[in-house]
């Protein structure tokens, strides 16, 4: 859409829980940046709450959570109940990192979008995102 | 005038990029001319300064590598059995992981370990865990490594009371301590205190280690972590050696003398899939230290200028595609480590892209390094790879790569001031989102994964972590709260805050509260009242 009030994708990029595996959160924030993208990096450490806030003020169409600690089955599920709690309903959920191919259909059932796994090209993650944020009209 | 062989059509070269991983151009062929042309100084004797060719005389002909798997995951009972495992099937040395709630100086049931107990490695809170870690394990006996860096002098002080338990005292006991927090805020990013008190904790446990236990190595200078986060082989190598020397200037500025604590430090490298320059690196690595240690910093001793270091495979290099290649990336890796004169391995497992390895992978990964041992011959002699002009040319460019990073990082005002401006974590940035564009190009392959990729495969049954697991944990420090001397750990609590806010060595005051069972949240929940947190300011 080439209208004048569309604006740039806003994504927030987000490292849960204590993980400090921070190398591919920077590249794909860095990679969604080239691209055109508007990128929030909230950086390392976040607790689920700080990351459903950062979304929320910063007005985001989808958040990326890496995880490569294992605790993803109790930080990603607890971050889309924070979302879902405040009635945010249309962001783009994605989630990347060291996820056991067993785990996958369970977090697609609480509405996550896409589980990018090792070996997940740049460019697949980018378009995907940019396939699937909704770019939403300055009012 | 004939053509030059290399120049007709049907000996053409590929339209490949030949360089190292790293980047680093690599010539069609090496020869007489690219030798050094002062190698009996610069390159030597193993065993003998500057150490280019191993540190010791008779390298493996001496004594093999210490075979040691990092293992740990969920509680104490579960790593101490893995451990007893991995002993029983050959290891030589154990090595622990913590789960990131303990790596990040949180109690078990702090409510920020939610869902990460166990995880990545193995839940400890307090001395009660420490005790159970190594049962049946007698430390006089053996060395552990434990990979713990901003609450490390809390674990060795666990370890130490353990060994104390068993009647073994602090001057018998051997192993290492990772403890290299310049590292964490680089790359590995698991912190507790701001910049300058974590130097000075590290600081108190060279110094307390100096004086209590010469068989241990306070420290384990890392580039692992580094080289993990995406840096070239050049910047491992750099960080790494710079952050030693800082160790070694602030050992220094206390008063220490550099030939009573230089010798118990040790180093870690990643021993990564770029099969020459893995070697180059290890062999550039000693020649500088050892050079710097004598000439920048005076040590006298050769044991001060001998740098020894465990290797572990790179992590980064396995893929969750077709599992079993990992096998083979591990194999090469372990080798250049072997070729490169390690004192101490570690081999991954080939389902380590996706989670901790099962009983099954470990066993081939330790495989792995006894095959190399007993069966390639490879130990036969020290350096094999000595005087290959190809080794050789690399090692020196290795070497002048560094020094140019260390030119770099002097100017910015030293490493400590590189960190807070972002510099290493800078260049690791780049030379990752490189790397990548490089992989998403297909300029790089990485076979099943961007070439010779393989559709439908079934899934590799990995380790799972019990989430009951989580529960026993907690309820397990709950029992070690209710047993304890509520007053005597407040006493000791207090005593250690007021400790910290001198210019006190720590560790004594860590050692009383650890007897009382003072848990390790505890402990450094006390210090960030006086030090305070980090929080970094990440650039991507």
């Amino acid at each position: 859409m080439e209208a004048a009030t569309a604006r740039k994708i806003r994504v927030v990029v987000a490292k849960p829980g204590l993980d400090g595996h921070d190398r591919g959160a920077k590249i794909i924030a860095r990679a969604l940046r080239d691209a055109g993208m508007e990128v929030i990096y909230t950086g390392l450490h976040q607790t689920p709450e700080q990351i459903a806030e950062t979304v929320i003020q910063e007005d985001a169409d989808a958040v990326g959570l890496s995880i490569l600690s294992g605790a993803h089955m109790t930080l990603v599920p607890r971050v889309v109940e924070l979302l879902a709690a405040q009635d945010v309903d249309d962001v783009l959920v994605t989630v990347g990192g060291t996820i056991p191919a067993e785990d996958i259909p369970e977090l697609k059932k609480l509405g996550v979008a896409a589980v990018f796994t090792p070996g997940a090209g740049t460019d697949e993650i980018v378009e995907f995102i940019r396939d699937n944020a909704s770019e939403r009209d300055d009012v | 005038m004939a053509i030059e062989p290399r120049e007709k059509p049907e000996f053409k070269e590929r339209e490949v990029e030949f360089s190292t991983m790293s980047g680093h151009p690599i010539e069609p062929l090496y020869g007489p001319e690219h030798a050094p042309a002062d190698s009996e100084t610069t390159i030597g004797e193993p065993g003998e300064y500057p150490f280019t060719r191993g540190p010791y005389p008779s390298m493996y002909r001496g004594r093999l590598w210490t075979m040691r798997q990092f293992a740990g995951f969920g509680t104490v009972e579960e790593t101490n059995e893995r451990f007893h495992y991995l002993l029983d099937h050959g290891q030589t040395g154990l090595s622990t992981a913590f789960d990131m709630p303990t790596l990040m100086g949180y109690d078990s049931d702090h409510h920020r370990s939610l869902g990460e107990v166990g995880r990545e490695g193995v839940a400890v809170d307090s001395l009660d865990d420490m005790e159970q870690l190594f049962d049946g394990i007698p430390l006089g006996g053996v060395t552990t490594s434990m990979t713990i860096n901003a609450p490390a002098a809390i674990l060795l002080a666990f370890y130490v009371l353990v060994g104390e338990e068993q009647g073994v005292s602090p001057e018998k006991l051997g192993g290492t301590i990772q403890t290299d927090i310049l590292k964490e805020y680089i790359a590995q990013k698991e912190w507790c205190f701001p910049i300058e008190p974590a130097m000075r904790l590290v600081t108190d446990m060279i110094e307390w280690c100096t004086e209590n236990m010469p068989r241990w190595h306070p420290v384990s200078i890392s580039g692992y972590h580094i080289r993990e986060a995406g840096s070239t082989a050049q910047q491992e190598l750099a960080f790494t050696l710079k952050d030693g020397f800082t160790y070694v200037e602030r050992a220094l500025e206390r008063g220490l003398d550099i030939d009573d604590f230089a010798p118990r430090l040790s180093f870690f490298f990643n021993a990564h899939i770029d099969f020459f320059e893995e070697v180059a690196k290890y062999r550039a690595a000693r020649r500088i230290w050892a050079r710097e240690m004598k000439e920048t910093y005076g040590a006298k001793r050769e044991e001060s200028m001998r740098l020894r270091f465990h290797a572990q495979t790179a992590g980064v290099s396995l893929t969750a595609q077709q599992p079993l290649n990992n096998v083979v990336r591990t194999s090469l890796e372990a080798l250049a480590a072997v070729l490169g004169g390690t004192q101490s391995l570690h081999t991954n497992s080939f389902d380590e892209a996706l989670a901790l390895p099962t009983e099954e992978a470990v066993r081939v990964a330790l495989r792995t390094q006894q095959v190399i041992a007993v069966e390639s011959g490879v130990t036969n002699t020290a350096d094999p790879l000595g005087g290959s002009w190809f080794v050789e040319k690399l090692t020196d460019e290795m070497e002048e790569a560094a020094y140019g990073y260390f030119a770099r990082i002097d100017e910015l005002g030293g490493m400590v001031e590189a960190i807070r401006r972002n510099f290493p974590q800078r260049e690791i940035a780049d030379a990752a989102f490189t790397y990548q564009r490089e992989l998403d190009e297909r300029k790089r392959i990485v076979v099943g994964v961007n070439d010779f990729v393989q559709d439908g495969e079934e899934p590799t049954p990995i380790l799972r972590i019990d989430p009951a697991l989580e529960r026993k944990q907690v309820d397990r420090l709950a029992a070690t709260r209710a047993r304890r001397d509520g007053v005597a750990v407040e006493g000791a609590l207090a005593e250690l805050k007021r400790a910290a806010a001198t210019e006190e060595n720590l560790m004594p005051p860590i050692i009383a509260a650890a007897r009382a069972r003072a848990t390790e949240g505890e402990m450094i929940a006390a210090m960030q009242e006086v030090f305070g947190t980090y929080t970094e300011s990440p650039v991507f």
